[in-house]
């Protein structure tokens, strides 16, 4: 009998090449998702050295980092974001690989139309210029994102040299509260276990909150794995799962399905295996999170107040909190309830998916945007945003006085021009509050879409449990 | 790419502690198509004021820094976004060299895939780097050598590192990592075969 394995080893041996004398791995590469910011390069030095792309058909491209979010009928209005994008294009006639560009009914944020075209499913690796390609995870598949070199040599070879990562186990354990989310058990965990807390690991995300989740909240979860350190976040594929793409469009039909599911349900971690690292987050004890500093590590419960520096352990983490109040305006020992915020911006491969929009809708049904605070919803995809629509929780975000924008990474990283002004202050639901991420001097505060939306009611940050929408 | 086996130069310290790759390279550069053109922006919003002079008390622009081509840097350097672009910066700067107690492990990989040697050292061997360094006023070189894994100065510091022995070989020899992996092409399509 062979010894018992986890999921993450099953994924891996199953993609095993060949193991290359000096240690590390040759792995097959299922999936490549390509978008415009990452990929140039990586076609021009398949140019320079007159190589091909050996699997087109294994790679799907499309159009998300600096795509403007407004009128889709109007030329991009900044030609350096257009040549980027007039790139991608060519690349893709080029070398024959499909591409969902602006006109698509599915473009999106790639770790958005992965899942949402069923090209995400369990067992598969899949890899993306992109560190939030752990989003995948939440499927069982084994994903992650690399450098443009990495981009290179997939494209050429379809397979990627690697050293085996160690695997970390986060049981989350019990159910959550009510108005407490995936992103904030993802958040407690990061405040907790640190942004190298699992570097040079493979996350895998068990216990009861991870299984109560929807396919869109473990998405959250894995999503932000990067932001723990991990190289990538996975969740073993159950019923949620298959539920979430039966009948999806590249998803496997009638015969196949059921020999594809009968597949899907041996990728589960072993009973009796070890991994190399286990932690264990109380999951009814998380309430919201709110980010206070530049790194997502920097994270308290919204009933929390910000911190002193003083009261961190290193001189290098003393520093490194004093130079983020600094950045942040903010004082120690200021309660986080109640910090006045300007603008909101609901979006992000993290939370724009219809969940996000429909926990966010419910908070802002029938209020207004407070005065003086601009207001952004940012679809991950152009389908969220069609479906969105058919339910009528544009209209709902439309009367409060959101902006209802087409579908991009927007203001997440501010490629594009929804940026914020310096000094600024945003409740975000996207994954990185870093100095200047959503524009030059802006503070980011992160938090789930029902604590944003909320926030955007009130003007200031509230605890979404205990609000009452005054 | 341009092999890496030992390297002496001037060394410029950044000691804060997760550095991300926005910082590196702020997202406004990103729509660049070429490999080329960010070394200029490299640490951008750091090395810059808003009206485009360079901050005198950034650490790269103190004068002792100008020829640095060895950073030291704090722990979880490079976390954040997968953007080689921000190794390609540090590049076209002028390092060869980033030594620090950790590093993020995408940020890692592409390091060795443009000839930046990512070195990590102990963590007190880190803080004893910082502290000779502040102790020169900036004024201190350091020898990196791949080959004999350590790192040295001429007062009598003196540090092993260890690599894993893939990455290190294409280092040395500065290898195309894609034309080695295409002399696997027979095992590559035996196993697509394997998979129909």
């Amino acid at each position: 009998m062979s010894p018992p394995r986890t999921l993450f080893e099953k994924v891996w041996d199953a993609h095993v090449v060949h193991r290359l004398p000096e240690g590390p791995e040759l792995l097959y590469v299922d999936l490549h998702l390509l978008h415009e910011v990452t990929s140039p390069q990586a076609f021009e030095g398949l140019r320079l050295a007159g190589r091909r792309v050996r699997r087109p058909e294994l790679t799907v491209a499309t159009v998300d980092h600096n795509v403007p979010t407004d009128d889709r009928t109007l030329p991009v209005a900044d030609p350096v974001s257009a040549r980027q994008l007039e790139a991608l294009a060519a690349n893709a006639r080029e070398f024959g690989i499909e591409l969902f560009d602006l006109a698509s009914p599915q473009q999106g944020i790639v770790h958005v139309i992965g899942p949402e075209l069923g090209l995400t499913q369990p067992g598969l690796l899949i890899v993306c210029g992109d560190s939030h390609t752990s989003t995948h995870g939440a499927f069982g598949a084994l994903a992650f994102g690399v450098g443009t070199s990495e981009v290179e040599h997939v494209l050429a070879t379809q397979c990627l040299v690697l050293a085996r990562p160690k695997t970390m186990e986060v049981f989350f354990e019990g159910a959550l509260g009510p108005g407490v989310t995936a992103k904030d058990m993802i958040l407690a965990l990061i405040g907790r276990i640190g942004t190298a807390g699992a570097a040079g690991h493979v996350i895998e995300y068990t216990g009861e909150a991870i299984r109560r989740l929807s396919m869109e909240g473990r998405m959250t979860v894995c999503n932000m794995s990067i932001e723990a350190g991990a190289r990538a976040g996975m969740i073993a594929p159950d019923e949620t799962t298959f539920a979430y793409l039966a009948g999806r469009p590249r998803a496997p039909e009638g015969a196949r399905w059921a020999m594809a599911v009968a597949r899907w349900r041996a990728l589960r971690s072993d009973a009796g295996v070890g991994c190399d690292a286990r932690v264990t987050v109380d999951a009814t004890a998380i309430a919201p999170q709110v980010t206070w500093g530049t790194s997502p590590g920097m994270v308290a419960e919204i009933t929390g107040r910000v911190p002193d520096p003083a009261g961190f352990p290193t001189a290098a983490e003393r520093r490194a909190a004093e130079r983020a109040l600094i950045y942040m305006d903010l004082k120690p020992g200021t309660p986080l309830e109640g910090l006045p915020i300007d603008r909101v911006f609901l979006g992000s491969c993290t939370n724009a998916r219809i969940e996000d929009l429909r926990s966010a809708a419910r908070v802002v049904r029938g209020r207004t945007v407070a005065s003086g605070v601009r207001a952004l919803v940012v679809p991950g995809s152009q389908q969220v945003k069609a479906q969105a629509e058919a339910e009528g929780l544009d209209r709902i975000f439309r009367d409060a006085g959101f902006e209802w924008r087409n579908s991009g990474c927007s203001m997440c990283l501010g490629m594009n021009p929804d940026i914020l002004a310096s000094g600024e202050r945003c409740a975000a639901t996207s994954n990185r509050n870093f100095e200047g991420r959503q524009g030059r001097g802006g503070r980011t505060h992160l938090m789930s879409p029902a604590m944003a939306a909320a926030a955007g009611i009130a003007g200031r940050l509230v605890d979404v449990r205990t609000w009452s929408g005054a | 790419m341009t092999p890496f086996t030992r390297h002496t130069g001037r060394v410029a310290a950044l000691p804060r502690v997760n550095v991300d790759t926005d910082q590196i390279v702020p997202k406004q550069f990103l729509k660049r198509i070429e490999r080329t053109g960010f070394g200029p922006v490299l640490f951008h919003d750091w090395r810059y004021r808003a009206d485009g002079s360079p901050d005198p008390g950034f650490e790269l622009n103190h004068p002792e820094a100008a020829a640095a081509s060895i950073l030291l840097a704090g722990a979880n350097f490079g976390c954040g976004s997968s953007r080689e672009h921000a190794v390609w910066a540090l590049r076209e700067y002028g390092f060869r060299a980033v030594l620090a107690e950790s590093f993020a492990d995408i940020f890692h990989a592409n390091c060795c895939q443009n000839g930046l040697l990512p070195v990590r050292l102990a963590s007190g061997e880190m803080r004893e780097l910082f502290a000779r360094h502040t102790r020169a006023s900036g004024r201190y070189d350091l020898l990196v050598d791949l080959a004999a894994q350590t790192v040295q100065d001429e007062y009598g510091f003196r540090a092993g590192f260890s690599m894993d022995p893939y990455r290190r070989d294409m280092l040395l020899r500065g290898l195309d990592e894609i034309g080695r992996t295409l002399l696997e092409d027979e095992r590559i399509a035996a196993y697509e075969r394997s998979r129909i």
